[in-house]
Parts: structure tokens; C-alpha cells; sequence
């Protein structure tokens, strides 16, 4: 594998509130090459977001704090560093996009001013050469008309525009990884596609690595290459993409893979009833409060007692899979069986 | 199904308009109350602006014309000094005029540095400020600009701090409730995400957003400041002698003169009212306006 971006380390990231200490980010680790498209999935609840505003060091303190880990960008470890050197670091070399692009942008603010922003803290540009940049950077996410745009306002633009405007602003400085969260679940599917497009397109054009963090598997297989699997602020599974969802290796992924709508004709009512979606049971346990063993055990119908009891290890089930469950093994056969 | 007049419901609602002129016409029809107070404001610029330009002379006495009848030499009358009513009250106008703009710009300047800092800030100088402030609104703007004015002394620059004074709390109300939600907001976080620092987020992000409120909460408080300044110079705090203020003109005669020469008493009244009025009116107008809510 080429040079490693980012790497994050058995990150733990808490937070203190009345019904304890909740635990929403629980040694997670991984890393990420440049260029490469990592995928974080999971639930809502998950711990997804947290991880996403951790590496941004963007969790609001009190509640929360990153009580462990590192995150290593490019080698320097994100967590220790004090605010002023990270504010230089946020927005110019690790970038993020949130869900909302409708209340993502300030409103009584023109475009091209709220992208020229970042570009004028970071790399002390004039306000000209600032707006020049960002012209060619709304060109590039593929706004029509961009010397016209800078000067409108959001309420102008429609919301996959406006997303696409959030992309040119988090990437005018051209940072090494772009964190997007949920970036196209406010959007139409039509308009989903042309955004994946569009960040997949930049990663080729500028080599920037991207997690994205989605709880659309769909999504995942289109865009991504590797796809983390979290479950109650842990990782369940890691891997390619590929052999994830060809074989997965925890009850919790092959879950979520079934919950996947298919579309196709039903036939009969027997293929119908067959062919209805398979939920998960239950719901992701409350945070403050996890079951002592294996966090799904609750949920699970292969549980035994030793995963009531013990966390299963985060280990290599088959080539290139990881994942933390203690009957791997079987969770292909019942599934399919 | 009956027929649409697509162009007469367009016209109505206000399509096809270009430019400013075509766009403060259809806002004026929109708003009729509204344009009226915004023609009362206008005239009352116009005149504390002009005043110099008119000729009249608002200082000269004259034995001769004391308590002149309107209509004549003396068009609304004048006083017992035989001073121009007409005179005074345009020039009045001047002093109502730098009062007014003055103390709320001053009020409106402090109240919007402490709110925002109150608001987006935070901590133990949201609460502090908060305690203070409720002590303050616990007392009319009034009573509160009294107690400034009379341990200030009367002056013009007195009296427009002691009326900003009591005007930094409810400022600083409206914008730290502002600040408050918009603190929430994802473009504040994704300011964040730029790499902003707080205090560069509070200037270019909270504040153009809290200024709607406080263009709003800016009118009415300039009406209410001709008002406090008027009865403060009715009470004899305000603005002292020779300067022809609307309170001080009221407060000379309304004693003694009001049964015999009643013209001093209405037109300095009528002129008050009529500002007051056109200030109400139009912050409604503004406030219909910029909240899209309001709008039908």
C-alpha cells in the first residue's frame, strides 16, 4: 500500500452526562492511504459521527473529551496538539462536509465569500486571489456559472448546489483527507449519485483520501474501496469492500447487508413473504450502558454464553476480513442455511 | 375552471420587479402603514437636516410678538419670548434627531458587544451580565434615564448617554437569545471545521445574522428615545437652554399657557406624536418585512 494519511489509534472518546459515562468511541483504529476511500458504517447511534468529529477534534468539551488513542496525520498526532495549532490544521489538511447542506452555509453570507474564508485564514491569500480559487474550485464540483455564483447567496442554490458548494469549501485548501458525514442523506437519489460522483472525482484529481461515513450500504459498494463496520462505539468488522459484502464475517454486518431493499418482481405471495426485508431485532443498546461481553449479543441469534460473557477479539476471520465475534465461522451457514 | 390572469396575479405578487426605486414602490403598496411612517421619517430628516436652510431663526426674541397668535409673521404663533414656534420646531427637530440616532446607535453599539458575547460566549459573564441586566429591565426606561440624566447633568451629550444606557439591556436581550440559537447552527460547526477561531465566528457569522432582530429592535427604540428625551427636557434634564427641544418647548408653557395660548402646546405635541407614530410604523413595516415568517 501507498504512504498512510492518516492513522488513527485505539481512539476512545467519552462522554460525561447524568446517566453515566458513555462510552462513544471505544478503541477504534485504523488507517487510511492517500487517495483511498475508507467507509464508516453502522446505525444511527453508532458512534459514526463521533469518530468523524474526533479526528476534527470537534467534540464539544464538556460533554465529551478524547480520553485516549491517536490520531496521526501524517505523523503528527492530532490529539495532543493545542487549539490554535489544530484550528490551523482543521479546514486546510483534514477537511470535513456535514449532512445538512441546507443550514450548512450561512445564509446572509455571499458563496464566494464563505469559501474565500478559508482559503484567506489558511493560506493568507488576498481576497481577490481568494476568489479567484474559489471560482475555479465551484468549476470543479461542477457548478454551472461559477464567476455568477460567488455572488449569490445560499437560499439561491439548490441542495445538492449547496452541497456541492460545501465540497469546494472544504477542499479549496486542498487537504489531505475529507471527512464527509452522511454527505448525501438530505439528498435526492438523483442528485445522491451526482455528488458521489463528484467527491470520487476529486479524490482522483487531488489524491485526497475520503472517509466517508454513511449508513447506506449502497452508497458503500459504489464509492468505497475498504468499509469499517461499528456497532455501540466499536469496530464489528473490517475489510474490502468486495469480500465484506460477499462474505461477511459478523452477524451484525450480514444484518445490515439483509436489510438491504432489493427491487425485482414478486411473483407469488410465497416469494413475497420469502422475499420480505429482514430487520435487525432490537435496537442499539444505550451507550451509557453496554451488555458486559459482546455488544450485539442482545440482538444476536447465534449468542451463546461466552458471548454474553466476553468481548470477542477483533481478529482476521478469512483473508483480508476482520471482525470481532466469537462464532464467525457460523454466520454465513445460518444465514444462509 | 376559470380563467387565470397570470400576469395581473404575477404583478400583484410582486414578479417582473427591477431595480430599487421599482422594488420600494411595490414594497410601499405592500405596506401602505408602513410607507406612511417611512414618508413621516423622511420629512423629519429632511427638516432637522435643512434646518439651516429655512432662514427661520429659532433664538431671536421679540418683545412685541410675545405670544403671537399663529397665522401672520409668526405661522404656528409664538412663545411668551416672542420666539417662532414654527422656528423652534424645526430646529428641534435637530436636537430630537441627534438624540434619537445617537442614543440608540450608542445603545444599540454596546448592547449588541455585550449580547454576543453574553450569548455565543457563555459562562460566568453570561450569568453575571444576565443578573445585571434583569436589574436594569426591572426599572421603565424612564425612570432609568432620570436617575442617569440627573447625576449626569443636563447637556445634549448627557442626555444621549443617559438615554443609551437604558437601552444596552433589552439590545443585548434580543441579540443573546439570537446568538443563542444561532450558536447551534451547522454553519457555526462547519465554521469550525474550517478552522475559525470563536471570536472570528462571532463576527462573521453570528453577528450579520442577529442584525435583522436588531434593525427591528433599532426603530422602535428610536422612537421611544424621542419620547424619553422629551419628557427627560419636559423635566428639565434634558437638553438645557437656548437649544429648541419638543419636551423643554412643552414643559415653558404647558403651565401657564395652555388655556391661553394653546399653539404652544400642540404643535411641540403634534410633532412628537407624529415622529413617534412614523417611527412605530415603519419598524413594523421593517420588522414584517425581514421576517419571512410575517410575510403572507
Amino acid at each position: 500500500m501507498s504512504e498512510r494519511v492518516l492513522e488513527v489509534d485505539d481512539l476512545q472518546t467519552v462522554f460525561y452526562t447524568r446517566a453515566g459515562l458513555v462510552k462513544a468511541v471505544d478503541g477504534v483504529s485504523f488507517s487510511l492511504a492517500r487517495g483511498e476511500t475508507l467507509a464508516i458504517v453502522g446505525e444511527s447511534g453508532c458512534g459514526k459521527s463521533v469518530t468523524a468529529l474526533s479526528l476534527m477534534r470537534l467534540v464539544a468539551d464538556p460533554p465529551g473529551r478524547i480520553v485516549g488513542g491517536s490520531v496521526r496525520l501524517a505523523g503528527r498526532d492530532l490529539v495532543k496538539l493545542d487549539e490554535a495549532t489544530m484550528r490551523k490544521i482543521r479546514g486546510n489538511r483534514i477537511a470535513m462536509i456535514f449532512q445538512e447542506p441546507m443550514t450548512s452555509l450561512n445564509p446572509v453570507m455571499t458563496i464566494g465569500r464563505q469559501i474565500s474564508e478559508a482559503l484567506i485564514l489558511h493560506q493568507d491569500m488576498s481576497r481577490n486571489a481568494a476568489l479567484e480559487r474559489t471560482i475555479r474550485m465551484l468549476d470543479v464540483v461542477g457548478i454551472p456559472e461559477p464567476e455568477q455564483r460567488t455572488k449569490e447567496f445560499p437560499h439561491q442554490l439548490s441542495g445538492g448546489m449547496r452541497q456541492r458548494a460545501m465540497i469546494a469549501m472544504a477542499l479549496a485548501c486542498n487537504p489531505e483527507v475529507l471527512i464527509a458525514d452522511e454527505p448525501t442523506s438530505a439528498l435526492d437519489v438523483t442528485i445522491q449519485a451526482q455528488i458521489l460522483e463528484v467527491i470520487a472525482k476529486l479524490r482522483r484529481e487531488f489524491g485526497t483520501a475520503v472517509i466517508l461515513i454513511t449508513h447506506d450500504l449502497g452508497i458503500v459498494a459504489e464509492t468505497a474501496e475498504r468499509v469499517i463496520v461499528m456497532y455501540a462505539g466499536r469496530k464489528v468488522e473490517e475489510g474490502s469492500v468486495e469480500r465484506v459484502f460477499a462474505d461477511p464475517q459478523h452477524p451484525y454486518t450480514r444484518g445490515l447487508i439483509n436489510s438491504i431493499p432489493r427491487l425485482g418482481l414478486i411473483r407469488n405471495r410465497a416469494e413475497e413473504s420469502s422475499r420480505r426485508l429482514q430487520e435487525i431485532p432490537g435496537m442499539v443498546p444505550a451507550l451509557s450502558n453496554l451488555p458486559p461481553g459482546c455488544t450485539f449479543a442482545p440482538r444476536c441469534t447465534l449468542a451463546s454464553e461466552i458471548c454474553r460473557r466476553e468481548v470477542p477479539p477483533f481478529e482476521q476471520k478469512i483473508p483480508g476480513v476482520f471482525a470481532a465475534c466469537w462464532h464467525a465461522g457460523r454466520v454465513a451457514v445460518v444465514a444462509n442455511g | 375552471m376559470a380563467n387565470h390572469d397570470h400576469a395581473l396575479e404575477l404583478e400583484k405578487a410582486g414578479a417582473n420587479i427591477s431595480g430599487r426605486l421599482s422594488s420600494l414602490a411595490f414594497l410601499a403598496r405592500r405596506y401602505p402603514l408602513g410607507a406612511i411612517g417611512g414618508v413621516i421619517m423622511v420629512v423629519f430628516l429632511l427638516t432637522a437636516l435643512c434646518a439651516g436652510l429655512t432662514g427661520l431663526d429659532p433664538f431671536t426674541t421679540d418683545a412685541r410678538s410675545s405670544l403671537a397668535r399663529p397665522g401672520g409673521e409668526h405661522l404656528l404663533g409664538a412663545d411668551f419670548m416672542g420666539r417662532d414656534v414654527l422656528a423652534r420646531i424645526v430646529f428641534g427637530a435637530r436636537i430630537s434627531l441627534a438624540v434619537a440616532v445617537g442614543a440608540t446607535v450608542l445603545g444599540c453599539f454596546f448592547g449588541v458587544v455585550i449580547g454576543l458575547t453574553s450569548g455565543f460566549f457563555g459562562g460566568w459573564f453570561d450569568l453575571l451580565v444576565q443578573r445585571l441586566i434583569d436589574i436594569m429591565q426591572s426599572l421603565p426606561l424612564l425612570v432609568m434615564a432620570l436617575v442617569m440624566a440627573a447625576s449626569l447633568g443636563p447637556s445634549l451629550q448627557n442626555t444621549i448617554i443617559a438615554i443609551a444606557i437604558p437601552l444596552v439591556p433589552s439590545v443585548a436581550r434580543v441579540i443573546r437569545s439570537n446568538a443563542l440559537s444561532l450558536r447551534e447552527m451547522p454553519y457555526v460547526e462547519a465554521a469550525r471545521a474550517v478552522g475559525m477561531s470563536e471570536m472570528r465566528i462571532a463576527v462573521t457569522h453570528v453577528l450579520p445574522n442577529t442584525l435583522a432582530p436588531l434593525i427591528v429592535l433599532g426603530t422602535a427604540q428610536l422612537g421611544s428615545a424621542i419620547l424619553v428625551e422629551s419628557a427627560l427636557s419636559f423635566l428639565g434634564l434634558g437638553v438645557p437652554e437656548p437649544h429648541p427641544s419638543w419636551g423643554r418647548m412643552l414643559s415653558e408653557s404647558a403651565a401657564e399657557y395652555v388655556r391661553s395660548a394653546p399653539w404652544l402646546v400642540i404643535f411641540p405635541g403634534v410633532a412628537i406624536s407624529a415622529v413617534v407614530f412614523g417611527t412605530n410604523l415603519l419598524g413594523d413595516a421593517i420588522r414584517d418585512v425581514l421576517d419571512p415568517r410575517q410575510r403572507q
